[in-house]
């Protein structure tokens, strides 16, 4: 664990340089850890740190510093107690909710259908949520479905939009430019500003996406 | 407790009576200007869930105006930016016009009675990018996770104020108006923005320093881009972390980008530096076309530059 800062403000702490579930738990115990103490204003947890942001006036950073410090030595050793949750999102993939979906096929050298049973099989961990609103950066994309980004960004993804971009997958929150391979849609709101718990997804969730409608290919969600 | 001129107006006002609800009366929205809209100090506590802090783009202007009308320093205001627009107040009310002068026909900086239909004007900047119109009570507008804040780029607290909306003033004023400040902050071109060294600093070599850079036409309230000298893009990818308000970031382009109140939460670019607290209200006050030039400083220079400007604050 290293501590440094980031500005007058802010500290970040990093749990090495790569993406793990190791990490990911230490993550995740300092994000939970250090939720509501006096000072800090704002916790960014990300795959292998965390961004601490105080407000300078109210907390000195070594104070900061030291807190972090106990409270991970009081980290547990196998990763969080309590059984994560499991969240469906319901997908319609292809067509007209999916533009790219065929682009994937092609990439991959899988059929269409192939690439929504594999998308739709696996179990994906959110790792932390970041960049907009709700957004979930999700691990467990089946490395057969790594495909790269479009070359030209969309100015406008629809809100909802199941997505591939590079070895990542994800769902668009809200309306937002973006260069991700667009392969369904979900109706599930990520993201609902006027709900009483505005975000649905939360670190350490699990997560399954659910084929439903025409394009089928998976075994629950129903066919039309 | 002895009520003020303007409340007992107010309370004299009310067409509801004693013993109802506080009394509320509007300002009219008659033309909003370029874009205006309601802030306060922002909405924090909510980045682990992909949610950046919006309020006010200048919050040394909207603090101060705040406390000249006595209100509480993070009580709820309007913020126009480039263009100010024209209001009617419904009723007597105590303003504040701070930030950067958009030709108004009264004073800055200083706590200034209106009178029930009473107009205000305010037309293009003369100098930097934000005016605030502070009322004592606040602007009461409905709070989401706990801010007044609209942040627009995701719809939380609502969008721009729009011509014909009706801003509704509040009774949360805590102490009486206060008299007008001394040596407020005055925005001129080309000053410098202090920083501090970024996550990443050891990877450049001082580049942001070296050169004016230009604010972009593409600015807004997430980010701030610059044009100038482009900056070498380090070698070796980065795995996304979280980033911070005035976080300068160097996409492969070179072009930084400062990283403003709607900032995204976390990103990828390295970030050679971060602007200190004590000019964040510089960054609100930055147009197109504008200049910037940056200074590195330590962290422990930074605080006292954060402790001059609260010390002003408190002289308020």
């Amino acid at each position: 664990m290293t501590i440094r800062p980031a500005s007058d403000r802010s500290l970040l702490v990093t749990f090495g340089a790569g993406i793990s579930l190791e990490s990911h738990h230490q993550v995740f115990h300092l994000t939970r850890s250090l939720g509501g103490v006096r000072g800090i204003l704002n916790l960014h947890p990300a795959y292998a740190s965390v961004l601490i942001e105080f407000d300078p006036r109210l907390v000195e950073s070594a104070a900061i510093e030291a807190l972090v410090h106990q409270k991970m030595a009081a980290e547990p050793e196998h990763g969080p107690a309590e059984t994560p949750r499991t969240v469906e999102i319901p997908v319609r993939y292809g067509g007209e909710f999916g533009p790219d979906l065929d682009d994937v096929a092609r990439h991959t050298g899988l059929s269409p259908e192939r690439v929504v049973e594999l998308h739709s099989a696996a179990d994906y961990l959110v790792y932390f949520l970041g960049f907009a609103p709700g957004f979930a950066y999700l691990g467990g994309l089946p490395p057969e479905l790594t495909t790269p980004r479009i070359s030209a960004p969309r100015k406008h993804v629809p809100e909802g939009s199941v997505a591939i971009g590079g070895n990542q997958t994800g769902v668009y929150p809200i309306v937002s430019p973006g260069g991700w391979r667009l392969i369904g849609r979900t109706s599930v709101k990520l993201f609902d500003p006027a709900a009483a718990e505005p975000v649905l997804l939360k670190m350490g969730d699990r997560l399954r996406f659910v084929a439903e409608g025409s394009a089928g290919g998976g075994s629950a969600g129903g066919l039309a | 407790m002895r009520l003020s001129r303007w409340d007992e107006e107010r309370v004299q006002g009310d067409p509801r009576g004693p013993g109802g609800p506080p009394y509320s009366a509007g300002i009219r929205v008659l033309t909003p200007g370029f874009l205006t809209t309601v802030q306060d100090l922002g909405r924090f506590g909510h980045a682990h869930r992909g949610i950046s802090a919006s309020g006010a783009a200048d919050p040394l202007a909207l603090r101060a105006g705040n406390l000249l009308v006595g209100n509480a320093e993070n009580a709820a205001a309007v913020e126009m930016t480039l263009v100010g627009g024209e209001f009617e107040f419904e009723a007597g009310a105590v303003i504040a016009l701070t930030g950067s002068d958009f030709g108004a026909d009264l004073p800055q900086w200083t706590p200034v009675p209106v009178t029930a239909g009473q107009k205000l004007r305010l037309g293009p900047t003369k100098a930097g990018a934000r005016a605030y119109l502070c009322v004592r009570g606040g602007i009461d507008a409905p709070l989401t996770l706990g801010s007044a804040s609209a942040h627009l780029l995701t719809g939380v607290g609502g969008g721009p104020v729009r011509k014909g909306d009706i801003l509704r003033v509040g009774a949360n004023a805590v102490r009486k108006p206060r008299r007008p400040a001394n040596n407020p902050p005055a925005w001129t071109h080309n000053q410098a923005i202090r920083v501090t060294d970024g996550p990443q600093a050891d990877w450049f070599h001082g580049e942001l320093y070296a050169g004016v850079y230009t604010v972009a036409e593409e600015c807004n309230r997430m980010g701030i881009r610059l044009r100038g000298a482009a900056i070498p893009s380090p070698a070796g990818g980065m795995l996304t972390e979280g980033v911070a308000m005035g976080a300068i970031q160097v996409p492969p382009d070179g072009q930084p980008i400062v990283l403003f109140v709607e900032h995204q939460t976390t990103g990828g670019y390295p970030k050679p530096a971060n602007v200190i607290s004590a000019d964040f209200w510089r960054l609100g006050q930055l147009r197109p076309r504008d200049e910037a030039r940056f200074e590195r400083i330590g962290i422990e220079r930074a605080l006292e530059l954060l402790r001059q400007q609260e010390q002003w604050l408190y002289s308020l």
